[in-house]
């Protein structure tokens, strides 16, 4: 397809540490589409930040690496790029905003140093319109008195204003991609709402396209187009949202689902899903989620299943479908 | 499921808890941070009452004033009937035989050099309660409560995962037979898959022993699914307590239909949602009248000015609010 702007196959991102090989990212698959919104769906340890990290190779190396796959973007291959012209990429082309404002933050300098910074780096402009697109920025993020924020500690702001900072630090440079991770995770409900609404016009005024890395799948109702399940390092499923949510087929996305409280009707037992996510060390064999799964079979725990499409948007690997 | 609505277990009256603010070379003390600023509920028997708000409204500081693991600024706390505030260490320690506490963070509420068992078991050996032999039976008895194997009491904390140490948590609570359990935000920590499995073992335990929870989360969905009645605070008061149908049908204040709002779901997609602007205002120097009314939609000029009192609308549906 022609649109699409991200294309990220076959990843496999692991982490060589005294203890063993951790297989983080094991065979992940997905495409990000022009103007869209994808969220990578799934618990912790499943991979999900991995990923993103892998697309702009943000993680430490010994002992990360990737060993395997492509991630294709504007006809280069980001896994062979040298780090020279990752550098360029990185918050130029593909933006990254991380989950805890908190700590993505440099406490010692003032949130106008911080936006500058990322200007100055990769855009042609003076001192002063430096400044001016740093105070439009932080104004479009509905920040109120941005010139006086600008010269504010992070100390001095509140979590969701931080978060505002981190997305509108983001997009300085006019990213084709911004990769999210978490960015609703450590805030309250009202901010919550408000964070969403920010991507939402993002997406509606800028046709930004978006990687949308949560856990929670009804964020993933309210702002996603398509979702991809991830689990134990792989991709387990991937269909738009509303097929996701409406008729999800695989095992575990099922069980994501029913054991939301929101679902289930109040006071009435929740569906839970056995057991907890596996070792990371010592993945199960065949299919990762067959020890918790309701549906095992003989096949699950000797061969890893294979990627089935049920309709030309929806894939799914596991063995009920084969 | 059914809480005898006439055995009041606990009475909260005109509680407040403020931490006072000091500055300059000789500490003098320049204001107040009003945590819990006059809260006014009660706890029946076998009741779960959900408390939601947002950080910093004070919800975790009352949670901790109840068992007294804060002094209280002011008001009453009734347990029974009787005056707890007013308590000695040797009544405190009994009291805190009948009311427990569940954290949010099983990391940092397990000491990592300690086995599960001594956990579980040190509120035993603290309160004086049989000798080694039953007290190793209990703890065995409670690890089989909560679904964990007697086998892994000599194992330490690590070797367990975030929902398993949960339910360690639990099962400390649970060590000496308590009435009533104060639980801070206990499955905010966990994942999804594991938060169920950990509000399903809740609600058997409540069931099984007819305890009380003062539950406290910030997440809607788990008090919706979780209490009976809901109260809803922010900035230190109490806005909103009426019976959780009730309250979710028919919110009155209007913080409490901005909270309902919020809440992404799946169910109610295309809702229309009622954003609200800013940030909780500092507790140092709340707004004047009702806190609310410089986040609120519906301000009129009274709001801020006069203070709204908590007051009964309809029959257990309380709301401090001027519209009403």
């Amino acid at each position: 397809m022609s649109n699409v702007i991200l294309k990220v196959s076959e990843l496999k991102t692991y982490f060589f540490t005294r203890r063993g090989v951790v297989k983080a990212v094991d065979g992940v698959e997905f495409e990000l589409r022009h103007g869209e919104c994808l969220c990578l769906v799934g618990e912790s340890g499943c991979g999900k930040t991995v990923t993103a990290l892998s697309i702009l190779r943000l993680f430490d190396s010994p002992p990360g690496k990737i060993v395997d796959g492509q991630i294709s973007f504007d006809s280069l291959n980001l896994t062979e790029c040298s780090s020279k012209q990752l550098r360029q990429i990185r918050g130029k082309d593909i933006a990254i905003v991380f989950q805890e404002a908190q700590s993505a933050l440099n406490p010692v300098l003032t949130i106008g140093d911080q936006i500058t910074e990322q200007i100055k780096l990769h855009l042609p402009l003076d001192s002063n319109r430096t400044r001016d697109l740093a105070i439009t920025l932080l104004s479009d993020m509905g920040i109120p008195s941005p010139e006086k924020v600008m010269s504010y500690y992070p100390h001095q702001l509140s979590g969701g204003m931080k978060q505002r900072v981190l997305i509108a630090m983001s997009l300085s440079c006019d990213p084709q991609i911004l990769i999210a991770d978490e960015p609703t995770t450590a805030v309250d409900v009202t901010i919550k709402a408000q964070i969403l609404d920010i991507f939402r016009e993002l997406k509606a005024k800028r046709q930004m396209s978006t990687i949308f890395i949560t856990h929670d799948l009804a964020v993933v109702a309210e702002i996603g187009d398509r979702a991809v399940v991830m689990y134990g390092g792989k991709d387990v499923e991937t269909a738009p949202v509303s097929e996701i949510i409406s008729n999800p087929k695989h095992p575990y996305t099922i069980g994501l689902i029913d054991c939301l409280p929101d679902i289930a009707e109040s006071g009435e037992r929740l569906v839970s899903i056995p057991g907890t996510t596996p070792n990371p060390l010592d993945m199960p064999t065949g299919c990762t989620f067959h020890p918790r799964c309701p549906e095992v079979m003989k096949i699950c725990s000797q061969k890893e299943p294979p990627e089935t499409a049920i309709s030309k948007e929806h894939k799914v690997s596991c063995h009920l479908y084969t | 499921m059914k809480h005898k609505l006439n055995h009041k277990l606990l009475q909260i009256r005109n509680l407040k808890k403020y931490y006072p603010v000091t500055a300059g070379f000789f500490s003098s003390h320049i204001g107040d941070i009003k945590a819990v600023d006059g809260v006014t509920f009660d706890i029946s028997e076998g009741e779960i009452i959900g408390l939601v708000g947002e950080s910093g409204c004070g919800k975790s500081t009352l949670g901790k004033t109840i068992p007294r693991l804060e002094e209280p600024t002011g008001g009453k706390i009734l347990y029974r009937s009787k005056d707890i505030t007013k308590l000695n260490k040797k009544g405190l320690r009994a009291l805190r035989r009948e009311i427990q506490l569940i954290f949010q963070d099983p990391d940092a509420s397990l000491d990592p050099r300690m086995t599960v068992g001594d956990s579980i078991g040190e509120p035993l050996v603290i309160h004086n309660i049989g000798d080694e032999k039953e007290r190793s039976h209990r703890v065995a008895e409670l690890m089989k409560q909560v679904g964990l194997e007697a086998g892994q009491a000599g194992m330490y904390p690590h070797e367990f995962s975030g929902g398993q140490k949960q339910r360690i948590g639990i099962a400390r609570a649970l060590a000496m037979n308590p009435k009533l359990i104060i639980a801070d935000e206990p499955v905010s920590a966990l994942d999804v898959s594991i938060q169920a499995q950990i509000l399903n073992l809740m609600m058997d335990i409540q069931e099984k022993f007819g305890l009380a929870y003062l539950f406290i989360a910030h997440d809607l969905s788990v008090i919706r699914h979780m209490a009976h009645r809901v109260a809803i605070m922010y900035l230190g008061k109490i806005v909103e307590l009426a019976d959780k149908k009730e309250l979710f049908e028919n919110p009155l204040h209007p913080y409490t239909e901005a909270l309902l709002s919020a809440v992404p779901s799946f169910k109610h997609k295309d809702k229309d949602r009622i954003l609200l602007r800013g940030d909780v205002p500092s507790p140092l120097n709340p707004p004047s009248g009702c806190h609310f009314h410089p986040r609120c939609r519906r301000v009129m000029p009274i709001c801020s000015q006069v203070e709204p009192k908590l007051s009964e609308i309809s029959v257990g549906h309380f709301v401090s609010c001027h519209l009403y």
